[in-house]
């Protein structure tokens, strides 16, 4: 005891000093700090920001990622006082409510005039652009399928029927982008009323509504609920990691959006965020998107994936934005109404 | 023990006036009291009648409401604790479980500066002093109570304290221990000349270890004075009940000399008694005289016949418990010696006479 | 102290004015550390409830608006029936967990089976695991491709039979604590008097067991009750379309990023565990009485019969709570569930590193390591000078109440509080808004009343008189403190540095609300990955905090046990003491 009480003082002492040391973190050098609001991947998240660090090594990027529903109603939360330098990898019919709001700064990127102009802010300079298309495409899992003597089906007036009834999960269109563009796409291709009709036939048929545009299609493949609406890129992926699975694009046509960045308006930094805007609309930012989307916002570029069929492009639906933005409040309360009480947490 | 030489005149620790409320309650009511220097002084009383405030407040571990206490000429009534010189004993030891014995004594003189080698001869005089020399490199919890009591103690004295005081400290131990070191700790005492107060309930140990017994009782002081003023002399019913037994015989004053108890007359001591009023007398049991032939004294002054109602063993001597015959004159109890009861004759329900010694009967308050 | 002195006492007889002692600046300094412990309690947690209270009544522009907005959430039966929901399935969690922990702690007392110790460790092990690896394990046994879904009978476990469930399972270990210690603390002699007088043994468990149990029940049904009602992550994961309360709190906040509806969410979800506080903290206080100081305890007798019964009920617990966890590891490890079972790691290569989910697991280490450290400090030491020093009663009494009040706010609320009050641009401390410190500190409000009770039994052991023999000695408190104080309470300081850590790490109510870009925590990120589907790599992390936690577990075991060798001398009891 003798000898420890003579240095306990000193190892708290120590401990705490280390403590503080945790708790400021490693101090930054003098990098300029973007922080950047997205609803990107999570496993992309990294590989973008490599790619711009490679150009712009005195840029820090600082990502906040939620799913497109929290980050939209985080950002109009805080329009009196905008918290983020740049919006990246939001959803296109999210960018333009922002901008409707007067909330964007617009800005003109290096490589603007490469960007196929279905797929940016027809401005001058534009308020956002495109980086790459994100598409619905159903997961549909093939052993669970025999198990439980389900068709594979083709449409999505298919979903409807009773053999799928507790077997299909699908996005909630307030928290998820994917949700969302497959309402709005509904909507568009069918007309309101005819759209709201399938979704109440639709809705028999769901087991759970998900916070994520991904959960859907890994339910699938884990055969938690053997069919997921969700988006081309988490099926590749789920197909890829060996769940088994087969990719549906519905014929009658798919849902989609934009993933698009804005710079936010009265940034305090308006350069770095400039350069980002610049980077992500690069050729080398496009190759980054093709190695996970079968259509970037450059034309081109993109190479086919597998799983994803040659005329994906001519699939989609048409999709107005400014209509999809402008409605989207009504879109979703008329939703809640309808559906709420099946919907997952969040 | 060092130069406390800085006032030789008047008492060396003066209470004036010490007053102490918790909440509503009045713990002290304007306590005086003043202590020689070397003297040991016991508080006594039952709990709660002050005593450990007042020695909390002399120390500055309470402080008072009002009054002053001035220590060895030195003001010290608004000096926080640290500031008084003392060293103090509590019932519970409070040594510091994880030091050694050695660490215990000498942990108020390590924060003195004082030299190693000071600090080393320093505690083995002290452990020499309490009969524990061998015992620097134990911990309390290897020792038994009164060892560990002997540690506080020498923890106590280690720097030499002008006061020394002694919470209830032999309560914890059993009565062997208690008997041995209630000597011990005296003659430690005499030896160094410290000046001491001790707390205790046990008038036992008041009247065995102390120079003078201040008998408490509810907030107030019920009298100072030597064991033996206190015992044989008791200022106040409160002293007589509390110190000792003592019988009580309400009575009538019948003369400025004798008092009516139940039909009897008492003859007293005094003659200043005011004829008609109410008094108790108060005689101790062991001053009540004992015949064994119930026809010794009759008709003599205050000697009347008795019955033997029961009888105690107490060791040393016995207890009757005594009915007075005849007419309504209250019970009383007598002490005997043993060999007393041994020979015969003050069995229960025996016929006996008492005699009641004038001197021995008092009135008190 | 009652002698003829009565409100009617006369006054102080001397003359003069009120003797006040003079201060040492040693005194002068415990006293500043006392206000500054009284202040820095009362701005961490009051000022963050007192935000919620603001933001209740105020619309989402700031405008006072009454209990307009309680009046549109009560309007609402979708969020209505989530107050029913909540309090339905808190009340069945506590009505099955509340027998099922009693048996097993009665088991583990008042029995002679054989395995008590292991039976122990395993019914304490669901308080390593965050509330949601038992959501995750439970879908992974009983949802559509579960070993066990037959059981159910076609009752999907999405919803309140999920929520119930793994409750139960994260419950577990609170209540068995509690109910453990009250039956330790019965008194051995009662039961020999029963036996001497023919007792039979029914009869006594109706007469002496249960009653002496009583307050260790009512209080560990609170706890479970308070537990459920506020938990947050079960019924994220495994709740499917059945809402509560908790949730709701996070849809507002997260979803609708919609602060003042939350806020009234916050309040309503706080009354029934404010209620729960309040009954437990008055039944606390008639306690005391019943056990005297020498209370002896009791040993188990061998009955082949009942021991028998209690061996087979244990095991059966044991191995149930290791199937929750062990088939959450069993997930983490296999390649794809349900069609390729083979072992893999790919869950934590790809899933968590390749990921760069990983950081937020060293985030965890690294945020339960500092809360551990400075929180033990601050506690300890807060409880010491409340413990130990005197003056300002005034302001101890405050102490003592802020203490207690964070075992009545459930995590979401005390959260969100925090997210209110230090974002608010007008308060001087909203740099922290975002870092690990403001995690730290709302962990280490989040966790207080637990630790300051363990501090304050160990302070109160001590003599009371160290302190001032310490004065009579001239040596300031202060080293007292270090040589003395802390050396003979370091069992208990290590077990609240323990207890923090491994809430630390498992916490997620107090900080889903709290976390920024840099300091996602392991837990959140399992909800994160839950809820992008990714359950694989969602039970490795569970994983990963559960060998965290079980790591400082054996560390803080071992430690002791050196400790305690190291000073056996001076902790062995004097004999007759």
């Amino acid at each position: 005891m003798t000898q420890f009480r003579g240095t306990w003082w000193h190892s708290v002492a120590s401990a705490v000093a280390a403590a503080g040391l945790l708790a400021s973190g490693a101090a930054f050098a003098q990098k300029t700090e973007l922080l950047v609001y997205t609803a990107l991947e999570t496993d992309q998240l990294k590989a973008y920001q490599e790619g711009f660090n490679k150009t712009n090594p005195d840029i820090a990027i600082k990502w906040v990622r939620d799913s497109t529903g929290v980050v939209t109603a985080k950002l109009l939360a805080e329009k009196a006082n905008p918290q983020a330098d740049v919006v990246m990898g939001v959803a296109a019919s999210s960018l333009v409510l922002l901008d409707l709001e007067g909330m964007l700064q617009p800005y003109a990127p290096a490589n603007l005039g490469a960007i196929s102009a279905q797929y940016k802010d027809a401005k001058n300079p534009p308020a956002w652009f495109g980086m790459d298309v994100w598409g619905a495409a159903i997961c549909f899992n093939t052993v669970e399928a025999q198990k439980q003597g389900l068709p594979k089906p083709g449409s999505w007036k298919d979903l409807q029927k009773p053999v799928y009834k507790g077997k299909i999960t699908m996005p909630h269109p307030a928290s998820s982008g994917t949700g969302f563009f497959d309402v709005t796409a509904w909507l568009q291709m069918w007309g309101e009323a005819d759209g709201w009709k399938y979704m109440d036939g639709l809705h028999e048929n769901i087991a759970q509504y998900t916070h994520s545009g991904s959960k859907p299609c890994r339910q699938a493949g884990a055969g938690e609920f053997p069919i997921g609406i969700s988006f081309e890129y988490r099926a590749n992926t789920t197909k890829a990691s060996g769940a088994p699975v087969d990719v549906v694009f519905p014929v009658e046509g798919l849902g989609w959006d934009l993933e698009a960045l804005a710079i936010m308006k009265g940034t305090k930094k308006l350069e770095a965020a400039k350069k980002l805007a610049d980077w992500a609309s690069s050729r080398d930012a496009m190759e980054l998107y093709a190695k996970n989307f079968a259509i970037v916002a450059v034309p081109g570029i993109a190479k086919p994936l597998p799983n994803v069929p040659a005329d994906y492009e001519k699939r989609l639906v048409k999709n107005d934005f400014g209509w999809s933005a402008k409605n989207r409040d009504r879109i979703l309360t008329e939703w809640n109404k309808r559906y709420n009480a099946k919907a997952e947490p969040k | 023990m060092a130069e406390n030489a800085r006032s030789s005149e008047g008492p060396y620790l003066r209470l004036t006036g010490i007053a102490k409320s918790f909440g509503r309650f009045q713990a002290l009511h304007g306590i005086d009291l003043a202590i020689e220097r070397g003297e040991l002084v016991t508080f006594l009383g039952p709990s709660g009648c002050g005593k450990t405030t007042l020695l909390r407040i002399v120390a500055g571990l309470e402080a008072q409401d009002w009054g002053t206490i001035v220590q060895d000429g030195r003001d010290i009534s608004r000096l926080p604790a640290i500031r008084r010189d003392y060293g103090i004993v509590f019932q519970s030891y409070a040594l510091f479980p994880n030091l050694t014995i050695h660490a215990n004594v000498a942990y108020g003189l390590v924060n003195r500066r004082k030299g190693r080698s000071e600090i080393e001869r320093r505690v083995a005089e002290l452990l020499k002093l309490v009969g524990l020399p061998d015992s620097g490199a134990k911990y309390p919890g290897q020792l038994s109570g009164g060892q560990q009591q002997r540690i506080a103690l020498a923890r106590a004295l280690a720097s030499a304290p002008g006061l020394l005081l002694l919470d209830e400290p032999l309560s914890a131990l059993d009565a062997l221990e208690r008997l041995r070191l209630r000597g011990e700790i005296r003659a430690l005492q005499q030896r160094l000349g410290v000046t001491t107060i001790l707390v205790t309930h046990d008038q036992e140990e008041a009247l065995s270890m102390a120079d003078r017994i201040v008998v408490m009782n509810a907030g107030r002081i019920e009298q100072v004075g030597s064991p033996r003023a206190v015992y044989e002399t008791p200022a106040t019913p409160f002293a007589a009940d509390f110190i000792g037994k003592i019988n009580v015989l309400p009575g009538v004053a019948a003369g400025r000399d004798r008092v009516r108890v139940g039909g009897r007359a008492l003859l007293l001591a005094r003659n200043d008694l005011i004829e008609g009023s109410a008094v108790k007398l108060y005689l101790r049991p062991e001053d009540v005289v004992v015949h064994r032939d119930p026809a010794t004294g009759q008709g003599a002054a205050n000697t009347l016949a008795a019955q033997v109602a029961k009888v105690e063993f107490l060791g040393a001597f016995c207890v009757l418990g005594l009915a007075p015959e005849g007419t309504d004159f209250p019970a009383l109890s007598a002490n005997v010696p043993r060999h007393a009861v041994d020979a015969g004759g003050l069995e229960p329900g025996a016929h006996i006479a008492i005699t009641l010694p004038p001197a021995a009967l008092r009135i008190l308050g | 102290m009652a002698t003829a002195a009565t409100a009617s006492a006369p006054g102080p007889v001397a003359a003069g004015r009120v003797v006040r002692q003079a201060l040492h600046w040693q005194e002068r300094l415990a006293l500043a550390l006392l206000v500054a412990c009284c202040a820095a309690l009362a701005f961490f947690l009051l000022g963050p409830l007192f935000m919620i209270l603001v933001k209740s009544v105020q619309d989402k522009d700031g405008a006072f608006v009454g209990l307009l907005q309680f009046r549109d959430y009560l309007g609402t039966p979708a969020l209505r029936q989530s107050i029913f929901n909540t309090l339905g399935v808190a009340l069945v969690v506590t009505g099955i967990t509340i027998p099922l922990a009693f048996t097993f702690a009665y088991a583990l007392t008042r029995s002679a089976m054989p395995g008590k110790a292991v039976f122990r460790v395993v019914g304490l092990t669901p308080i390593l695991a965050p509330s949601l690896l038992a959501a995750i394990s439970f879908i992974q046994w009983f949802g559509n491709q579960g070993l066990l879904k037959p059981l159910l009978g076609g009752t999907p476990v999405y919803g309140a039979l999920g929520i119930v469930i793994s409750s139960i399972y994260a419950t577990f270990p609170h209540a068995l604590m509690i109910i453990l210690t009250a039956l330790l603390l019965a008194d051995g002699r009662l039961y020999e008097a029963a036996e001497s007088l023919g007792t039979r043994t029914l009869r006594r468990f109706f007469t002496i067991t249960l009653p002496g149990a009583k307050y260790g029940l009512v209080s560990a049904a609170m706890v479970v009750f308070s537990y459920t009602v506020s938990d947050f992550g079960i019924p994220k994961v495994i709740g499917g379309n059945f809402n509560v309360l908790a949730v709701d709190i996070y849809k507002q906040v997260i979803g609708q990023q919609n602060f003042n509806k939350g806020a009234v969410v916050s309040l309503i979800l706080l009354l029934p565990v404010l209620v729960a506080f309040v009954v437990d903290w008055r039944m606390q206080g008639r306690q005391h009485a019943q056990f005297s100081a020498r209370a002896v305890p009791y040993v188990a007798r061998r009955k082949p019969w009942f021991d028998g019964a209690m061996f087979v009920y244990c095991t059966l617990v044991a191995l149930l709570l290791l199937a929750v966890l062990g088939m959450a590891v069993y997930t983490s490890f296999i390649k794809l569930w349900p069609y390729d079972k083979s072992f893999s790691l790919r869950h934590y290569t790809f899933g968590l590193v390749d990921g760069g989910v990983i950081v937020s697991f060293f985030n965890s280490l690294r945020m339960a390591f500092v809360t551990a450290l400075l929180g033990t400090m601050f506690i300890f030491g807060c409880a010491y000078l409340l413990e130990k020093t005197r003056g300002m009663p005034g302001t101890r009494a405050l102490i003592r109440l802020l203490a207690s009040i964070p075992m009545g706010v459930p995590g979401m609320v005390l959260g969100l509080g925090y997210i209110l009050f230090f974002n608010h641009p007008d308060n001087p401390f909203n740099v922290l808004y975002h870092t690990l410190t403001i995690l730290v500190l709302a962990t280490v409000v989040h966790y207080y009343t637990s630790s300051h009770l363990t501090a304050v039994t160990a302070l109160k052991s001590l003599d009371g008189e160290f302190e001032s023999v310490s004065a009579s000695l001239k040596v300031p408190f202060y080293k007292t403190f270090h040589r003395v104080t802390v050396p003979v309470c370091l069992p208990a300081i290590l077990d609240i540095g323990r207890y923090l850590f491994v809430n630390a790490m498992v916490t997620i109510s107090a900080v889903v609300f709290l976390y920024s870009p840099d300091t996602q925590l392991a837990a959140v990120a399992i909800l994160n990955l839950d809820e992008a589907g990714e359950i694989g790599p969602a039970a490795a992390m569970a994983t990963l905090i559960v060998v965290a936690s079980a790591s400082v577990c054996v560390l803080y075991a071992l430690v002791t046990r050196v400790l305690l060798t190291r000073t056996q001398g001076w902790r062995r009891p004097a004999p007759g003491n």
